[in-house]
């Protein structure tokens, strides 16, 4: 076991050094480089070699690399443009709200994707099945942002039961949990039906192909009651591997978060990542996929590790 | 016993491609899947292409007095905020929609298969080098750097086909190493390089065609999330400059009038939407099941 946790996080470690090259470097894509943007409108010859000298941005790059490297450890990922904060603070502020939506969302869709590829793959060929089939499809075609927007039509504007975007009420004095679960409930809802019609396609096929096997028929031979089979031998096999799945889907759930943080104006990392676009703040686009971009590895290296934890086959290989 | 035994007579044939796959499009003619989704797909491209010739409204003309209509005889579907068709406008929206869609998955293809088969046939360094450079993309979600480069160019179709192949062309690449590698090991690729074949003629000649099921179906499943991202980056304000319509802006649009339940703007671009997705899902399975393939896609996220 110990020897899988070193060496997954060994192979880790190429991947993180090079998302910090890449993020070190995306902010050198800027036609003219940082310091035009950071100008903008002010740029003159004069000023811009002044403050590319100021900035240590004449150096060579890879000492440029080594020193912004060195901030990064010591945790300075540079200043917002516009917003007099500091990038790691508004990260600080965001991550936290978005890191909500995802994992609620990746635990209630997992509920649900289990569940029904469960009843499917044991249940095949009934018309119930092939109903989650088709609304199961339906679900994976759907675009995130047009099934966010008719939830928001029907629950919030049709039926005013639930807030249509924010995460507060704005004439709340105090923020009450209450209000905070309320906002959650759509964007919530919309990123588990996205999700989680991949995921239960999945666990209908593997849960499917366990269910003939040998071990299967066996322990059923032995008189293991259905429900035992199930839960104890065809689940834990099937399964497993939903486990790396998730990891593999992080990159997918940030990127379903940009567009519905957008649809229901929720505070998080995509809304703060779309607006630092608009306003062209690159530290605050650097600092995010750099921090993206680095969650996503370790997501997928826990992933990995939980995964051989779980299923010894996976520690030798 | 009066066979010679030559050289020739050694070296085991590469399986012909037409032969290979004469039973996969057998399969796919008999399949209800595949035509279901060639029906669909045609019906999406004869509405967006020809629908116009039928229906001679001006998608551009602006009409104020005329603004959020809802559906009427001489608007079929209604109007937008300012009074424009909201029906001829998806028309239109639908080409640049189908366009930007088909000819960035095309463009993600061809970056992905060229960089699988080097990676894959070009030897172990090359090879960890080249995956170690897609493990990154995988790790920085598509959408974020999509936006990040767009926040710095100006948009237009061309980028954003570069942008979306940009992003889109790794899963394929991965793909194809993965079959190039088995591929390699077998006798007909091994008795070709001991025969003293070129690497490229061996990649071009044996490892493409045989890797062709899996890019068609990589290439199927492409179009469609090439789709829902440029509709998903046209909704996030970084498609396409308006005037021109496309179905992800006219979406983004619809938001602001929501409160005054204008329905007519949300569901046709959703809808149409959806019925490109799941035609060209439905192709995508059907010649996966045709070739008999095991592929799961990772997807951009849209």
């Amino acid at each position: 076991m110990l020897r899988l946790v070193l060496r997954r996080v060994v192979e880790a470690i190429p991947t993180l050094i090079l998302i910090t090259m890449l993020s070190f470097l995306l902010i050198r894509l800027v036609p003219g480089g940082p310091v035009t943007a950071m100008l903008g409108d002010l740029a003159t010859p004069q000023l811009i070699a002044q403050l590319t000298h100021s900035l240590g941005l004449d150096k060579p790059i890879m000492v440029q690399y080594v020193i912004w490297l060195g901030q990064l450890i010591h945790g300075n990922f540079g200043y917002s443009y516009t917003v007099h904060a500091s990038v790691l603070q508004l990260i600080g502020q965001n991550l936290p709200r978005t890191l909500l939506l995802v994992i609620t969302a990746i635990i209630i869709s997992h509920v649900f994707a289990i569940a029904i590829g469960i009843y499917q793959a044991t249940h095949r060929g009934s018309w119930v099945d092939h109903a989650l089939t088709g609304l199961v499809y339906f679900l994976y075609s759907m675009p995130t942002f047009w099934l966010g927007i008719i939830l928001v039509s029907i629950f919030a504007y049709k039926m005013g039961i639930l807030p249509s975007g924010g995460i507060t009420n704005p004439n709340d004095l105090h923020p009450s949990l209450a209000a905070l679960l309320a906002h959650l409930v759509l964007p919530v809802a919309t990123l588990v039906l996205v999700t989680m019609a991949g995921w239960s396609r999945y666990v209908r096929t593997s849960m499917s192909e366990a269910l003939v096997q040998d071990y299967v028929r066996t322990a059923e031979a032995k008189g293991v009651s259905r429900q035992g089979v199930l839960v104890r031998h065809a689940f834990k096999n099937a399964l497993l591997p939903l486990i790396t799945l998730v990891g593999l889907s992080l990159p997918f759930l940030f990127s379903g978060s940009i567009i519905i943080e957008q649809v229901f104006n929720y505070p998080g990392m995509g809304l703060l990542f779309w607006d630092a676009a608009g306003a062209r703040d690159y530290p605050i686009l650097q600092g995010i996929v750099l921090i993206i971009g680095v969650l996503t590895v370790l997501g997928n290296l826990l992933a990995d590790i939980m995964y051989g934890w779980a299923d010894p086959r996976i520690r030798y290989d | 016993m009066g066979q010679p035994l030559t050289a020739e007579y050694l070296v085991p044939e590469a399986p012909k491609a037409e032969g290979r796959y004469a039973r996969s499009w057998a399969i796919l003619r008999r399949s209800p899947l595949a035509w279901a989704g060639a029906v669909g797909l045609a019906l999406v491209v004869a509405f967006c292409f020809l629908g116009p010739a039928l229906y001679r409204v001006d998608p551009m003309k602006v009409d104020i007095l005329g603004s959020l209509n809802p559906p009427t005889a001489t608007h079929i579907l209604g109007t937008d905020e300012v009074g424009r068709d909201v029906l001829s406008r998806l028309m239109l929206g639908g080409q640049v929609s189908l366009e930007v869609g088909f000819a960035a998955a095309a463009a993600a293809i061809a970056i992905g298969v060229a960089y699988g088969l080097v990676s894959g046939y070009g030897g172990r360094t090359v090879d960890t080098v080249m995956m170690r450079i897609i493990d990154v993309l995988r790790s920085v979600p598509g959408l974020f750097l999509l936006l990040f480069v767009d926040s710095v160019f100006k948009p237009s179709a061309g980028l954003l086909i570069i942008l979306i192949a940009f992003v889109a062309w790794h899963p394929v690449a991965r793909l194809v190493r993965a079959e190039v590698l088995s591929l390699r090991e077998r006798t007909y690729v091994e008795a070709s390089e001991a025969a003293g074949a070129a690497k490229a003629r061996v990649a071009l000649e044996h490892l493409l065609p045989n890797t062709m099921g899996t890019i068609i179906v990589t290439a199927t499943f492409g179009v469609a999330d090439a789709v829902l991202l440029v509709a998903g980056l046209s909704f996030l304000g970084l498609g396409l400059p308006p005037p021109q319509p496309n179905w992800g802006a006219m979406l983004s649009d619809s938001m602001a009038y929501l409160p005054r339940n204008a329905w007519w703007l949300v569901y046709p671009p959703g809808i149409a939407l959806v019925i490109t997705v799941v035609a060209v899902n439905f192709m995508g399975d059907a010649l996966r099941e045709a070739f008999d393939l095991r592929l799961r896609q990772d997807r951009t996220g849209a």
